[in-house]
């Protein structure tokens, strides 16, 4: 009965998406106040419905009702409960609900936080995000049916796929889904924007919240999907340059671009169809990412709906939204008059330089992405396009941009110099040349590249807090604006990430040996042992655990007890790392395969400052939320703050 | 001119678009790893015969003017299981000559498996040490080709056919409609 209300809920759903989608349009074009009042009711409405939905999906996981054919495929009574839920969008049909949900929800959001954006604008950017919500509510209710049933009902489920069940993934998806359709709204906007022909200061500072949102989540959620792959694959690594990674990393590089050109929009009125693009372009490459996630179009870990007519529809829907927002880019854009004139060397000219360099970045992951598909179609060949080609052509981009971005905080609007810029970055500079120069001669001397890469993420952390001095001086640093602060932790958390990376990826060390119980192996002045291998039961899954003690000069130091865990349901291995960290760098060891005669393949990683990848993520969303905390005082009330700084009469 | 530039991204979206539709209805499978046996005549045979009492496999049994198809099996293959009913169909309703190689397959094995499932192979050769799969290109059973009456391989199926196969490909080649 509760799968039925659920499915039901979904058909009114897409009923009330199709009259918001329609009846603001028009009733914006006509100026008809009633019909644009729709809006806010039905967004409100659609929400509820998806939310009922999904709640009864839930609900089916919950109780583990296994005449939901959804949840006999993805789901087993002996789970956890942490695992059942997130089973819930553990799956393509589960998924594109929790997709629809959210999008639903960021309607719900606009209709509520927008409450003082002119009528026609919010009428507008509902009916959009309504016609998004009625593509992906048909996709399901016509090709991805969460709620089919099936009889008889088989006493138990196949289970989740084991590498997803664990508590770094039942959150990935979420929070990747909040970014990717949080760029939905900003997509909205420009729809809407082109569609009335202004883009003006306002629009901008309505945008930027958005933009601003969209991209914390999608940047934690790309974040714990790292993690993830950093701690469960157990291959050391942090990032793979696989075709998903790229498509997640491809509207944010876009994303992130966009949330600096609104700046320029909303300060001097320029960029302005370049930012409209943009936005555009952000959903749209988050689109493109579901497309080729689930087409099957390309092979990857996360393809679970190889299925070529929901591919066609994906594809049908991509065209659609991308093409209907380029198309009118087309013919509204090049009215759209530029205001503001500048300098090159400005903070305008800085950020036009964050954004190609940015753009350049995401054209060359496309590339990357795209290049093996396009070459097996032409000409059959396979080939796969990995690390070697990033590091040729993304690493390198990265150096102007880092450089750059120090700097462009201490130049002023429209003109600019570089020389007094650069004069109170020289501290910064003085200590990262000397931070390059200290990694090549102690640390390792034969990468350079490596060398200069650590001295840039010296100079981002250096630098950005550099913009901080003249307020400790003054004593003013409790008044800094949170757009300020938030800035600056972004830009510096950003180094942190790069000293993480280049360090875990260059200078890691690592051992495997074969091992029994007993065995002594010496690894990078520690002393790790070989107590003994048990067999632990699991609520799911029978693993072997190895205990290692780990000593330091005769002393007891830790104790890592790496697991390979059997999942009986699915008959799939799945390898559990033992990482102990203090936050400089990361113990890291892997159990492999093995049996009492030959003994076990035991793997040893030191990753030097492998946690400051994640804390480095972590930390640059948080400055979006400190930033976001700022302007949401802001958000729809942009006179107030200028009439405020009048001077009393 | 300026106007060229705001039409620019949807020139490009198009592109993207024509091949992605493209590489979803060319049937192209991104997992499959190719082979490079396909256009090249096919490996050495000379197998003895699986049946007691036959005269042993040779190349000269892949060059007889018709088109062959030739199946690696195994009785410990559980995809082999499902793919034989196809075989057996092929057999009788196409009288297609279907040569079965068992591969590390010993002969107690594999004889009472083809006893329980049917026999559908015109000849069937015997590769208990595997040497033939190798120079054959195999990783792993099933795995089947197709050969035409010149001795060319011209498919080369890895894992078990499918109906999808038969219709699409097995069926046409037969006919002489795929070269």
């Amino acid at each position: 009965m509760i799968p039925e209300l659920g499915h039901f809920a979904l058909i009114l759903a897409l009923a009330v998406a199709l009259v918001q989608g329609t009846l603001p349009l028009i009733g914006a074009s006509r100026g008809d106040l009633r019909l644009m009042a729709l809006g806010r009711t039905a967004a409100l409405t659609q929400a509820f419905l998806v939310l009922v939905s999904f709640g009864a999906l839930t609900q089916a996981y919950v109780t583990s009702d296994f005449s939901v054919l959804n949840v006999v495929d993805n789901s087993h009574s002996a789970k956890p409960m942490l695992y059942k839920i997130s089973g819930v969008w553990g799956n393509h049909e589960g998924s594109m609900l929790l997709w629809a949900l959210i999008l639903a929800l960021f309607g719900a959001a606009v209709a509520v936080f927008g409450a003082n954006l002119p009528d026609t604008l919010r009428s507008r950017v509902l009916a959009i995000q309504a016609l998004i919500g009625v593509g992906f509510l048909a996709f399901l209710l016509f090709t991805s049916n969460p709620f089919a049933r099936v009889y008889p009902a088989p006493p138990d489920g196949n289970g989740l796929n084991p590498l997803l069940q664990d508590p770094g993934l039942a959150f990935h998806p979420p929070l990747l889904y909040l970014g990717y359709v949080g760029y939905s709204v900003t997509y909205a906007f420009a729809v809407a924007a082109l569609l009335e022909g202004r883009v003006d200061a306002a629009w901008a500072r309505w945008v930027r919240p958005w933009a601003l949102a969209a991209w914390c989540f999608l940047t934690l959620g790309i974040a714990l999907g790292s993690w993830w792959a950093y701690y469960i694959l157990g291959w050391g690594g942090f990032w793979f340059w696989d075709p998903v990674e790229n498509a997640s990393l491809m509207p944010w590089l876009v994303g992130t671009a966009l949330l600096h050109s609104a700046i320029v929009v909303e300060k001097r009125d320029a960029l302005k169809s370049w930012t409209v693009l943009l936005a555009l372009l952000a959903f749209s490459l988050s689109l493109l990412g579901t497309f080729l996630v689930r087409s099957g179009v390309l092979t990857s870990v996360h393809a679970f709906a190889q299925d070529p007519s929901r591919g066609m529809f994906i594809l049908a829907f991509l065209l659609f939204v991308t093409g209907g927002g380029l198309a009118l880019y087309a013919w509204r854009a090049p009215q759209l008059q530029g205001g503001g004139l500048f300098q090159p060397v400005s903070r305008e000219g800085a950020l036009i330089l964050n954004n190609l360099l940015l753009c350049t970045l995401a054209v060359t992951v496309l590339l990357g992405t795209l290049y093996p598909l396009f070459l097996d179609l032409l000409t059959g060949n396979k080939v796969s396009v990995g690390p070697p080609f990033f590091n040729a052509t993304f690493v390198p981009l990265c150096a102007p941009l880092f450089a750059a971005l120090c700097v462009g905080p201490f130049l002023g609007w429209k003109r600019a110099e570089l020389g007094p810029a650069l004069m109170r970055l020289r501290l910064a500079l003085v200590v990262s040349l000397a931070a390059a120069l200290f990694a090549m001669t102690m640390i390792d001397s034969r990468s350079t590249l490596a060398a200069l890469a650590f001295g840039f993420g010296v100079w981002l952390i250096l630098g950005s807090l550099a913009s901080l001095t003249d307020r400790f001086r003054s004593g003013t640093l409790r008044t800094i604006p949170r757009s300020t602060l938030g800035m600056v932790i972004s830009h510096a958390s950003l180094g942190l990430v790069v000293l993480g990376s280049v360090a875990t990826s260059s200078w890691s060390t690592e051992v495997m040996q074969t091992m029994k119980p007993g065995d002594r192996i010496a690894f990078a002045g520690y002393s790790v042992v070989l107590d003994r291998i048990e067999e632990v039961r699991g609520p799911n899954y029978i693993a072997e655990r190895a205990t290692l003690n780990v000593s330091v000069g005769g002393k007891p130091y830790t104790v890592l007890q790496p697991e390979r865990r059997l999942f009986t349901v699915q008959r799939r291995q799945v390898a559990e790392t033992a990482i102990q960290t203090n936050l400089l760098r990361d113990f890291y060891a892997t159990l492999g395969e093995g049996d009492p005669k030959q003994g076990w393949v035991i793997r040893l990683y030191l990753n030097p400052l492998a946690p400051w990848i994640w804390l480095g993520a972590a930390l640059c969303a948080l400055g979006g939320f400190v930033s976001l905390s700022d302007r949401r005082l802001r958000i729809g009330a942009p006179s107030r703050r200028p009439s405020s700084l009048q001077p009393a009469e | 001119m300026r106007r060229l530039l705001f039409i620019l991204p949807l020139l490009t979206l198009a592109l993207m678009a024509g091949f992605f539709a493209w590489s979803l209805t060319s049937g192209r499978d991104p997992a499959s790893i190719g082979s490079v046996m396909v256009g090249r005549p096919a490996p050495k045979l000379d197998l003895p015969a699986l049946r007691p009492g036959e005269a042993p496999l040779t190349d000269a049994d892949l060059r007889t003017g018709k088109p062959v198809i030739v199946n690696f099996f195994a009785s410990w293959c559980t995809p082999c299981l499902a793919e034989h009913p196809l075989f057996t169909r092929l057999r009788e309703r196409e009288g297609a000559t279907i040569v079965g190689i068992a591969w590390k397959n010993k002969r107690d094995d594999a004889l009472p498996w083809l006893k329980r499932l049917g026999d559908p192979f015109k000849l069937a050769g015997f590769d208990l040490d595997g040497k033939t799969g190798l120079d054959w290109g195999l990783s792993g059973v099933p795995e089947t080709y197709l050969i035409d009456g010149t001795g060319i391989v011209r498919r080369h199926y890895r894992g078990p056919i499918t109906e999808r196969d038969l219709n699409e490909t097995i069926l046409p080649f037969l006919k002489g409609a795929v070269k």
